[in-house]
């Protein structure tokens, strides 16, 4: 499964996130993506609807945002001001910080199908009337940022980006802005900071984005596979769209395996397929002498989904029933060789290790937090630890942390805690670990600035 | 020391990215590090100038990116991912030969100035772990003897 492009046995109409694609796994230039029906949905668009019917049809595709977090694409769309009294100039931003710890899927989307994120940008565009995009990479994905400078200079040339796309009256270009780094820059908000240069704190709500965002003006905010998710459905519709999926989610996503597999990598799949047909079928079953333990499916912001559970079908909704969220879908897997614990501390650190620092929960709670699991990891622990753990767990709800990262950080931590009893007494009783993969084994750079 | 006719070429070509020049404020940190490896107190001062903001607020910025360089660094960058799934496929292997290879420890830089060492958050590259980067390249999986091959090609 290594990134390898569609998936054989599937009409190719059904795989429409990696159709473009190369086989020999350079980015899909204009052309192979012409050649695959690319950019056939911005004309549709642009000879025959208006933009409030683009925004409909994601709205009933049922598209959900592909970052993560899951909220409605359509509904996120439609709040944005139209028309003649309308704040201008509105953007499009994309979020290709894809910086959390067990998140691969950016990365292949980017490096191999550009054009198919520059189109599902105009579309977006061309639905909210905005004027300008920003696509937001982070600062390691330099292939991508090749491939996408490459693919804004062919689409300019060829006019499907500029001030008259397509000669149709509608004028959209896209910048690429690279960022200076740090994860908190992901969080939406954050990220419209970073690209004002500003620090990169998050910001409160409301107002929401698409009220005052990038530069205090209108704004979308969507992950790079959701704007992926959209020539399609403008394409072929709402229903072809819904198809797609095993449940009744709708569409295709890229999903990942990463860890003791066979065939560790991207694919795309049917939303809705189970996690074990991706995990020992596409990703070719755990290599011989390692056994499944938990998986994080989705981020290290993803709740630990035990072996037995692994019938779990991939869904926003189905992954509720384990106590999980979907998150990017790209799966790491702890195998039973390696430590829960010193797997939930490395979490841990960089989790504290990128708090902002804004608020202080986060700030103080998570280092706290952190040095608690090294003291166990390591064999400094007492009995009471994992109760101080867990009342941690309580406090850092979400209504106490001006965003989403501590919250975020405490869900491996739950689960672990609530999957592993075990792991974490016996390292308190015999005072160690016992593991072969164990410990934090992580860098110390606190307190150091490059 | 102040910027380049590069420098300026190179800056003046990007402020119409911006509503403002304020707000190129971070792609000019990073087109000036490109060139200078670094940026010292003079080059702030001097994209102060140039920005039209305050060196303090650009600090403000600086300190913040993991990846702007407020002290010297090597040639060349290599970052170890430390990730959670590199983590559990070898990254304290990995970052041990790279170590002993570079004779340097996190956040050092070798002493005839090739190579900074530094740490980095996932990579995204988790199908490929344990990975490291030089540079602008990704390099996975590495195996712990691979790693002097991987450094020898970098001058």
């Amino acid at each position: 499964m290594t990134s390898r492009p569609g998936l054989p046995g599937y009409p190719a109409d059904d795989r429409p996130l990696t159709r473009a694609m190369r086989a020999d796994g350079l980015p899909a230039t204009i052309d192979d993506y012409i050649a695959a029906g690319g950019y056939e949905g911005l004309r549709r668009a642009l000879e025959g609807l208006r933009p409030p019917e683009v925004t409909t049809m994601v709205t009933e595709s049922g598209l959900r945002g592909r970052g993560g977090a899951g909220y409605s694409t359509g509904r996120k769309w439609s709040t944005m001001p139209l028309g003649a009294d309308a704040p201008h100039p509105k953007y499009i931003v994309c979020n290709g910080d894809e910086m959390e710890p067990g998140s691969f899927k950016d990365r292949f989307l980017l490096e191999r199908n550009p054009h198919l994120l520059l189109e599902g940008m105009l579309l977006a565009g061309f639905a909210t009337e905005s004027d300008e995009g920003y696509i937001f990479l982070r600062q390691q994905y330099d292939t991508a940022v090749v491939a996408i400078e490459h693919a804004i200079a062919e689409a300019r040339e060829r006019g499907y980006l500029g001030k008259d796309v397509l000669g149709s009256g509608f004028p959209f270009d896209i910048e690429l802005h690279v960022s200076i780094g740090r994860y908190i820059c992901g969080e939406a908000s954050a990220m419209l900071n970073a690209l004002e240069s500003q620090r990169a704190n998050p910001r409160a709500r409301p107002p929401h984005m698409t009220g005052a965002g990038l530069f205090s003006r209108p704004t979308v905010v969507n992950n790079v596979e959701t704007y992926m998710a959209v020539p399609g459905i403008v394409r072929h519709g709402p229903d072809w769209w819904k198809g797609l999926s095993v449940t009744d989610e709708g569409g295709t996503k890229i999903f990942g395996v990463a860890g003791r597999v066979a065939r560790p990598g991207c694919v795309e799949l049917p939303m809705g397929v189970p996690m074990r047909e991706l995990i020992e079928v596409h990703a070719g079953g755990m290599l011989s002498g390692f056994a499944l333990r938990a998986v994080s499916p989705g981020g290290a912001s993803t709740s630990f989904v035990p072996a037995a559970q692994i019938d779990v079908p991939l869904g926003f909704s189905t992954m509720d029933e384990v106590k999980s969220r979907l998150g990017t879908g790209t799966l790491v897997l702890l195998d039973d060789q390696t430590c829960p614990v010193g797997m939930t501390l490395n979490m841990m650190q960089f989790f504290a290790q990128e708090s902002c620092g804004w608020c202080t929960p986060c700030r103080e709670g998570l280092q706290w937090m952190a040095a608690l699991l090294e003291d166990i990891e390591y064999g400094r622990g007492e009995p009471g630890d994992t109760g101080v753990l867990a009342e941690g767990v309580w406090f850092m709800d979400s209504d106490k942390c001006f965003c989403d990262l501590a919250p975020g950080a405490m869900q491996p931590l739950e689960s672990a805690l609530r999957l592993f009893p075990d792991d974490f007494a016996r390292h308190v009783a015999e005072g160690g670990c016992r593991y072969r993969r164990h410990g934090s084994d992580a860098p110390a750079l606190r307190g150091t600035t490059w | 020391m102040s910027l380049s006719d590069e420098e300026t070429r190179q800056l003046d070509a990007i402020l119409g990215h911006y509503p403002d020049r304020r707000a190129a404020a971070a792609t000019a940190m990073r087109i000036v590090q490109a060139r200078r490896r670094w940026l010292s107190d003079e080059a702030l001062a001097d994209l102060g100038e140039y920005l039209g903001v305050t060196v303090a607020e650009l600090d403000s910025i600086a300190t913040f990116g993991n990846m702007v360089f407020r002290k010297p660094v090597g040639r060349h960058i290599v970052l170890v991912c430390d990730s959670f799934a590199c983590w559990s496929l070898g990254y304290a292997e990995l970052r041990a030969a790279v170590e002993a290879e570079l004779g340097v420890g996190m956040g050092q830089t070798t002493e005839d100035g090739r190579f900074t060492l530094l740490p980095i958050v996932c990579l995204g590259a988790c199908d490929r772990g344990p990975a490291m980067m030089v540079d602008d390249e990704l390099h996975g999986p590495v195996a712990p003897a691979d790693v002097a091959g991987i450094l020898g090609g970098y001058a």
